[in-house]
């Protein structure tokens, strides 16, 4: 990610489930992959698409103007379950970059940063509302601002959304964390140097 | 010093530096790989021309898509060579420690991790893989990553953590007959719900945990996830350390008495403060079974399955009544006496010994049901060994239930171990997730003695079934 993305505005399907666990997000026949590219098309593929691959016409991101999404509001707890990253991946590679929701698994919500998706938490009554406006006006945009914390939408919704400022950032800018991480090299070498003399057992085995 | 929790002991032993937003990085001790996680971190490292910081600290296996056959091969589900190829090469090339298919010491992660030790009390452990907590039984503080944060950690030897808040679940009281480890938490995220500890490092304590074997302490670790954990864990006590003793990568000698110094430090202080604090008395419970798609939806075998319209949250009610359509059932039902079509005793939830005791002691002299098709998946080659010097895989395959090669198996669903749509399956795994265990399949949670009774009778045992088969 090189270029600024201080705000995401996009069409935004609304999904209003709770619980939508990444085996959902991704069923797990779309995991055998040596790369990260090529998972788009598994995003949601047991409820996208019936047997032998026909499209189910009833799920939102098989309708008009859905399938073209950027955003998806759904509800309480989205991304539990397994931690693969697929999930995100997936979700990254359909067009989607940010998933608003009143609460996220832990690990799919740190999954997000690491791939320039936004996990919005608001309100989980403002998850209902917003989902109703998506269903009232599909054409009109729902707006991420980053730089503010505000998601806003048709009908005058404007709600602040929940999110460390730092990792806004992190969204708006782009972030190399390995290389952040990377630059610490010295603090990392003194513990474990310190380390080694002070719990020398977690060390003592035979590199095998 | 003020009062400090188990949790709190081992976070700031392994902190490196505080970052932005309450993050912080944070030293990882133990770094376990697997074959679905690792291949893209490894390809990240590449293209960044980065390194292996501390291989000697990496430790490699394949379980999730190996296949379970009698003289296997990589050969499994399309394209699944090529990742336990991936993991063999990424392994060799960065001189990571791997045990591979024909290894004894091969298996799921989280059974090995414990079993040759790499998992050691008051340390770290990271893993590509949700269910890492497991090995918190032993007083280790482990949680499950993406592979974005495998590649970090392979990198820098640390993690990016935010601090999470501690809550402590105490469960109190003596367990009935017929009611274990595996129903401790699942009544737990019964009530607490799949979210209920999310943000939150668990630490079970309390005298029904204290009675807990070691194995059985791991299956409890193990399903934190499911009520939102990312960190669940114990207080290692004198059965740990002797469970710990003499296996592959614990520390000998002079190491060992300086190890287990410090492990006596690691219990909770007195008076230590939790962000939460939850009370679960398993005197009252009776064995678990989940009803639904999601590891909340259970209840016991003397419950009837609960009516949607009783829930006042729409979006609960919505979700209760789609987990029932999907699953074939209607409130007011029973559990017990529901035919199954699959049997699957395994997973890094339940695939120890002590849970193949518990099946064999079940079907021992006795026939899988008619129509029934049952799975024993031990979680290693050495939890295989084990079994088999005491004869337990006569006694399964003399009953007609099949007696695997170690993996993640029926779990998973990625390998060729499925459940078929529209078919019923009592599970000892942790997950009942819509086509978690193949299209359309339908996943019901219990424990080792509740699996092996449905496999012998072909349907949910009730309380009467169970005791007639275990006396």
């Amino acid at each position: 990610m090189t270029n600024r993305q201080p705000r995401i505005e996009g069409i935004a399907a609304p999904l209003p489930r709770a619980n939508v666990d990444t085996d959902q997000i991704i069923p797990i026949i779309h995991l055998i992959s040596v790369t990260r590219d090529g998972m788009g098309k598994g995003l949601f593929s047991d409820w996208r698409y019936g047997p032998g691959g026909a499209e189910k016409p009833d799920f939102v991101l098989n309708r008009a103007p859905w399938r073209n999404a950027t955003l998806l509001v759904a509800g309480a707890n989205f991304g539990c379950g397994s931690s693969r990253e697929h999930a995100v991946w997936a979700l990254r590679e359909f067009g989607i970059r940010a998933v608003i929701a009143s609460g996220f698994a832990s690990i799919f919500y740190d999954n997000c940063f690491k791939n320039g998706l936004a996990p919005v938490i608001i309100a989980e009554a403002a998850t209902v509302t917003l989902q109703g406006i998506a269903e009232r006006h599909p054409a009109e945009p729902v707006i991420v601002d980053l730089e503010s914390g505000r998601v806003r939408a048709a009908e005058g919704f404007d709600v602040p959304f929940t999110m460390d400022p730092s990792r806004r950032r992190d969204l708006i800018e782009g972030l190399d964390e390995i290389g952040a991480s990377l630059a610490k090299s010295e603090e990392i070498n003194a513990f474990h140097a310190a380390d080694r003399l002070r719990r020398p057992w977690v060390y003592s085995h035979k590199p095998s | 010093m003020p009062a400090r929790t188990l949790f709190e002991k081992i976070w700031s032993d392994h902190h490196v530096a505080e970052l932005e937003g309450g993050r912080h990085l944070i030293a990882v001790d133990r770094h376990v790989l697997h074959e679905v996680s690792s291949p893209q971190a490894f390809s990240g490292l590449a293209k960044a021309g980065r390194s292996v910081r501390h291989p000697e600290l990496t430790f490699a296996t394949s379980d999730h898509l190996v296949s379970t056959e009698e003289g296997r091969t990589d050969a499994t589900v399309p394209g699944g060579e090529a990742m336990i190829r991936a993991m063999r090469q990424n392994a060799h090339e960065h001189r990571i420690a791997m045990f591979d298919l024909g290894d004894e010491r091969q298996g799921i992660v989280h059974v090995i991790a414990p079993e040759l030790a790499i998992a050691l009390p008051g340390t770290t452990l990271a893993c590509g893989d949700s269910h890492t907590s497991t090995v918190g039984a032993l007083g280790t503080l482990a949680w499950g990553i993406g592979t974005s944060e495998v590649e970090h950690i392979l990198a820098t030897q640390c993690a990016i953590l935010t601090k999470p808040k501690t809550m402590r679940v105490t469960f109190v009281g003596v367990a009935p007959a017929f009611v274990g480890a595996k129903d401790f938490i699942l009544a737990l995220i019964a009530r607490i719900g799949t979210a209920g500890a999310t943000g939150y490092a668990v630490e079970y304590a309390g005298e029904a945990i204290s009675a807990l074997g070691v194995e059985e302490r791991m299956t409890v670790c193990n399903m934190s996830v499911e009520a939102g954990a990312r960190m669940g864990l114990m207080v290692p006590d004198e059965k740990v350390f002797s469970y710990l003793k003499g296996r592959a990568y614990a520390p000998v000698g002079a190491a060992w008495d300086e190890a287990i110094a410090s492990w006596r430090t690691l219990p909770s202080d007195p008076g230590a403060v939790y962000d939460a604090d939850v009370t679960v008395d398993v005197s009252g419970l009776a064995p678990q079974v989940s009803w639904g798609t999601s590891p909340e939806q259970t209840i016991s075998i003397e419950e009837a399955i609960p009516d949607p319209a009783g829930i006042a949250d729409p979006i609960a009610r919505k979700a209760a009544e789609r987990a029932l359509a999907y699953v074939g059932l209607k409130p007011g039902e029973r559990l017990a006496g529901l035919a199954v079509q699959k049997v699957f005793i395994g997973s890094c939830t339940n695939s120890r010994l002590d849970d193949l005791r518990a099946a064999a002691r079940v079907v021992a002299g006795r026939r899988v049901a008619e129509g029934v098709r049952a799975l024993v998946v031990p979680g290693s080659g050495s939890v295989r060994a084990a079994a088999e010097r005491e004869g337990l895989d006569r006694i399964f395959r003399d009953a007609g239930l099949e007696w695997r090669q170690a993996g993640c198996s029926m779990c998973a669903g990625l390998n060729a171990d499925k459940v078929g749509a529209g078919e019923r399956c009592i599970a000892t795994s942790n997950r009942n997730f819509e086509g978690r265990q193949g299209p359309g399949s339908r996943t019901h949670l219990a424990s080792p003695l509740l699996a092996a009774a449905a496999a012998v009778t072909g349907s949910i045992p009730d309380r009467r079934t169970l005791q007639e088969l275990t006396t």
